[in-house]
């Protein structure tokens, strides 16, 4: 099945990429964007038929590898 | 005294790391990232370079290669490990120095000279070092060490910053910080002092014909300190 996962950096985290983005999209004529957060989207395919456990095996990636939990959250979708 | 330098794949500056410790008497082995066991050391280096091309975060998927389980197990059990730039930024990503480097703060792959002054003298690396302000080269896009308010109390009150970034007469300020990171730091130690990280590249400041020769003093502190 597959499973989708959003990495983002945690809140207070400072996020220059999206600093930067977001100027970009003011300088282009969309004054009303008033911040902008990027992050990641990783679309996995596992061999596993039970949403609950694919979701399981998911999270245990997340925490070893997918995120860097220091700087960084996950959302499972 | 036994040094071995850890090549992954997009290591770049394994070879000058080599040939630097050579320079100061160690002798060095090469080891490749997917071999299993270490050979006998008294220091094991992380070296500089893109590792996996810095994919998904810098460090990070070296940080989980094969011959990572037997650097940590050395690290643990009282090893020197030494991590130069993506080696700094493969330590934190085992978690075996805290934080993490982020991104530098303007965007920018900073390539030039910087000075850095030695904070913590009380460890294998630095310990007898004759000079305290040193002149080295940094080279990195992820340079900016971050950490919770929560671990920078905890690596202050254990003394774990060991380099910091300063201008040429040792003053650590806005001006002498070259990517964002926080307090200046350019390298830290782990609690128990046996792991250092940091951004600065000494191997690249061993020859005065070539770049300048403040790297020479780390490495004599470092292997006078082992013997």
């Amino acid at each position: 099945m597959k499973i989708k996962i959003i990495v983002t950096l945690k809140n207070g985290v400072l996020d220059p990429q999206g600093k930067a983005i977001q100027q970009t999209l003011n300088g282009m004529g969309f004054p009303e964007v008033n911040g902008v957060r990027q992050g990641k989207y990783f679309d996995l395919e596992i061999k596993e038929n039970d949403e609950k456990k694919a979701k399981v095996k998911a999270e245990e990636m997340c925490k070893k590898l997918l995120a860097n939990l220091v700087i960084e959250d996950y959302k499972i979708i | 005294m036994k040094s071995s330098v850890i090549i992954f794949p997009g290591s770049n500056c394994d070879r000058d790391m080599s040939v630097a410790l050579k320079k100061f008497g160690f002798k060095n082995k090469m080891v490749w990232h997917n071999d299993n066991e270490l050979p006998k050391s008294d220091l094991i280096v992380l070296p500089g370079g893109f590792s996996y091309g810095d994919y998904l975060r810098c460090g990070s998927i070296a940080g989980k290669s094969k011959i990572i389980n037997s650097v940590i197990k050395f690290a643990q059990s009282g090893g020197l490990v030494l991590g130069i730039c993506n080696g700094f930024q493969i330590l934190t990503e085992t978690g075996l120095l805290p934080g993490v480097l982020q991104q530098n703060k303007y965007l920018k792959f900073i390539c030039k000279n910087v000075f850095v002054k030695i904070n913590n003298n009380e460890n294998k690396y630095f310990k007898d070092i004759k000079k305290n302000i040193l002149e080295l080269h940094i080279a990195h896009n992820e340079g900016n060490f971050f950490c919770s308010d929560a671990e920078l109390k905890s690596i202050e009150d254990n003394n774990q910053i060991g380099v910091t970034y300063c201008d040429k007469n040792g003053s650590s300020n806005k001006e002498s910080n070259p990517n964002g990171t926080i307090k200046n730091i350019a390298g830290i130690l782990n609690k128990e002092k046996n792991i250092l990280g940091m951004m600065p590249h000494p191997e690249r400041m061993i020859d005065k014909y070539l770049s300048g020769e403040d790297g020479s003093f780390f490495f004599e502190s470092l292997i006078g300190n082992l013997k």
